[in-house]
């Protein structure tokens, strides 16, 4: 797990701490720091490793997006000159507020990449993990430079010629097929769906926001006021503030729970597809040397390479089915759960957080009425 | 409540509370509703124009029956603005200004448009009207008004003359240049105005600070009603992903999601409207109504200048006779001598007249505060029950999700 990160500049540091008994390992428990960077780097050389071509390969991390904190950070600075002090400080509690879930996000994101590859038999034996998970040093990482990124970018291209690959290859067996509509359906959908959730969430802050600033200005009319007006409206700028923290949480924690799930899934539905490429395109090799073997039979050279060529495709071929249905199939289910989980938990929250409201405006409104 | 299509919308402003008088006098005030549907004279399109329904429920003696309705248009009302302050104006009442002139708010309500966009336009409008009668009825002085009388009785109203110059804004715009003409004289009121003074200063800030809070409510009626659109068009996502899910207790759930969401959605919207029309519209009313306040102290100010005037022209007509009677010039000396009583007799006059401008004004605006008040704490409390009333509400929905997201197998 990842108990504490911290935040040094632009960088973030994560500190992995990791418990084992495995025999792999020399010693039972483990603290180290690392990057970012180094995630993905752990990422890539898995995704990179042709053993693991039948496998699911968790989705990297996103990079911790710290723009909208550092905006706000940005206008605040602007504006402290022509702020009053109350003013300043409450832009500065909503941007601790947002810098935090920002952080929360994170950290929660690049735990569960660690996680699903400490859970999973093949990657958890991954002598790379190990290097990521012991080496107490700082990990030469060799980051992408100008050449591999520009590699990484055909890859790309390629990928997406490929969509047009397993869309087109004839689909024999009936899983795979139904694998491959579902997949291709689905994932646009949640796509979409992940798209929405933000907008829906980012109205739900904005409201908070605007909460927050109706307490101020109702404090400030307070403040040159006295008698009865000036009790009522503290009274009510102090339900606004409080209730600004409550939907605050109420889109911070349907973000967590709701959002980021569809988000996470939408780059694991990612990877099952990637997975899916990869078989197609080892079908479409072994199609290949049947014709290239075809070929040399006719013309009577080279039969027995091409007959051993042919022999690997189909075992390359046979190896990616198997274990590609292995892992789609576990994939359901852990996604079946993982939404179970997820849904059950952001509905506890909200009702707990609408119960706050009830409790908080039930409260104020009789001490109002009482008054 | 919103309209229907079609309908006359009923309302029921809430009856003022009963027995608190300041002026000893009345027992009860008047109820007034007020409804509004369109009517075509003439023609149609720009020449339809909105007709409102003014109901009346009283016991008050001084009218003609305890139930009765008009028929009035908008321009009515601001005939009936135009004459109130007229009269009272001078006098140092706080008439209550009536809701502004929307000339293409009202265009497309004329021209037929069916959206949405018309129909709240009325509604707040229909909803400004009101509180503007129930705030002039409260009021005992304005009450005892005929022209009052006249406008909630009686069947037909003579056109008002020009309302042009004399909506809201155009009536407070020209308040305003007489606000800033008077501040440009140097004027230095005695010991006793330090009362008038304090309140000046605060209804100043007070107004600002409100109109400070009202673009903040604003900008929550706005945000919300984005929220409520963003969550409408998640839950229709959510409907699709459920439908491309394959497990079947998943399916469902999504499902139920974006039923949940929907009616979320519905919520939404329904608060919006509620800070709209509780809390919003409550600050507009409130910042047009400082500004009558300011009107307000304005005329006592130029009462008071009136008074100075006379003392000065009064001193001007004494010197006068002193050098008549220095030059000898016995003819024109009684010119002089009635000159000076006719102004003796302006000054006192006038001076009568600025105490009592004063002492109105001073128990206008205590009154005034005493109203805001009691207005704000209503309505503070209506818009936190709106806002209770929501969460409950999404209390029940996500309650009735949950066994739904724990059956996901």
């Amino acid at each position: 797990d990842i108990p504490d990160a911290l935040c040094e500049r632009d960088k973030v540091k994560f500190t992995v701490h990791t418990k084992t008994t495995l025999s792999s390992f020399q010693k039972p428990e483990y603290s180290v720091q690392r990057q970012h960077e180094d995630f993905i780097w752990l990422h890539d050389t898995i995704v990179e490793t042709e053993e693991y071509a039948g496998l699911i390969i968790p989705p990297a991390p996103p990079k911790p997006d710290f723009e909208g904190p550092r905006e706000k950070m940005h206008k605040l600075g602007e504006g402290e000159s022509s702020m009053t002090k109350e003013e300043y400080a409450k832009m500065k509690q909503e941007l601790e507020a947002e810098y935090l879930a920002v952080f929360k996000k994170t950290v929660q994101v690049h735990e569960v990449f660690l996680q699903r590859l400490s859970s999973h038999p093949m990657f958890r034996k991954d002598r790379n993990f190990q290097i990521f998970l012991e080496y107490d040093q700082d990990l030469t990482v060799r980051r992408k430079n100008a050449k591999e990124m520009f590699g990484g970018f055909f890859k790309n291209m390629v990928k997406s010629a490929d969509e047009v690959l397993i869309s087109g290859v004839k689909e024999v067996d009936e899983f795979f097929e139904q694998e491959k509509n579902f997949l291709l359906d689905y994932s646009s959908k949640i796509k979409d769906a992940t798209a929405k959730a933000e907008k829906m969430t980012r109205s739900h802050k904005n409201v908070a926001d605007d909460y927050n600033h109706i307490s101020g200005a109702l404090n400030n009319i307070a403040a040159d006021n006295n008698t009865a007006f000036k009790k009522h409206l503290e009274k009510c700028a102090e339900v606004f503030e409080k209730l600004r923290k409550v939907e605050d949480r109420m889109a911070s924690d349907q973000e967590l729970k709701l959002t980021e799930l569809l988000r996470y899934y939408t780059r694991d539905i990612q990877a099952a597809k990637d997975l899916l490429y990869r078989r197609a395109r080892a079908l479409a090799d072994y199609e290949n040397s049947n014709k290239a073997l075809d070929k040399a039979r006719l013309k009577g050279k080279d039969v027995a390479q091409a007959e051993e060529n042919q022999k690997q495709c189909l075992q390359k071929f046979d190896k990616l089915s198997e274990s590609g249905k292995k892992e789609l199939t576990s994939f359901k289910a852990r996604r079946v759960v993982a939404f179970r989980k997820n849904l059950i938990e952001m509905t506890e929250l909200e009702i707990k957080h609408a119960k706050n409201s009830v409790s908080l405006l039930q409260g104020s409104i009789e001490v109002l009425k009482s008054n | 409540e919103r309209p229907k299509n079609g309908c006359p919308p009923t309302f029921t402003i809430q009856p003022d509370r009963t027995g608190e008088d300041l002026q000893g006098g009345m027992a009860e005030d008047p109820q007034i509703q007020t409804h509004g549907c369109i009517r075509s004279k003439g023609g149609d399109g720009m020449n339809a124009y909105m007709a409102y329904k003014v109901s009346t429920q009283t016991s008050l003696t001084m009218f003609h029956s305890k139930t009765f309705t008009v028929r009035r248009r908008f321009s009515d009302f601001l005939g009936l603005y135009e004459k109130l302050s007229e009269k009272h104006l001078q006098n140092g009442y706080i008439v209550p200004p009536p809701p502004e002139k929307s000339i293409l708010g009202m265009t497309k309500v004329k021209v037929g448009k069916e959206d949405p966009s018309s129909a709240e336009f009325v509604e707040r409008r229909r909803a400004a009207l009101e509180r503007y009668l129930q705030r002039v009825v409260s009021h005992p002085s304005l009450l005892q008004d005929p022209d009052v009388r006249e406008f909630l009785e009686k069947e037909e109203l003579p056109r008002a003359v020009s309302t042009q110059a004399l909506s809201g804004a155009g009536f407070l715009k020209m308040l305003n240049k007489a606000t800033d003409a008077v501040s440009k004289m140097t004027i230095k009121m005695n010991e006793q105005d330090v009362w008038f003074d304090e309140k000046i200063q605060d209804v100043e800030n007070e107004e600002q600070h409100m109109r400070k809070l009202h673009v903040m409510v604003e900008s929550l009626v706005n945000h919300r009603k984005e929220l409520s659109g963003n969550t409408a068009v998640f839950a229709k996502s959510v409907a699709m992903l459920g439908s491309s899910e394959d497990n079947t207790a998943l399916s469902r759930a999504l499902s139920q999601l974006a039923e949940v969401e929907d009616r979320i959605e519905q919520l939404h919207q329904e608060q919006a409207a509620n800070d709209f029309f509780t809390f919003s519209e409550l600050l507009a009313d409130y910042i047009r109504l400082l500004g009558a306040v300011k009107g307000c102290f304005d005329q006592r100010m130029k009462a008071w200048q009136r008074w100075q005037d006379a003392e000065n022209m009064l001193q001007k007509k004494r010197e006068v006779e002193a050098k008549l009677l220095w030059a000898n010039k016995p003819d024109k000396l009684q010119q002089a001598k009635d000159e000076i009583a006719e102004w003796e007799a302006k000054v006192t006059q006038y001076e009568r007249e600025f105490e009592r401008i004063s002492a109105t004004v001073r128990k206008e605006v205590i009154r005034f505060d005493k109203e805001k008040a009691r207005d704000f704490k209503r309505q503070i409390i209506k818009y936190l029950e709106s806002l209770l009333n929501s969460q409950q509400q999404l209390i029940k929905y996500w309650e009735a999700f949950l066994p739904e997201a724990k059956a996901i197998a």
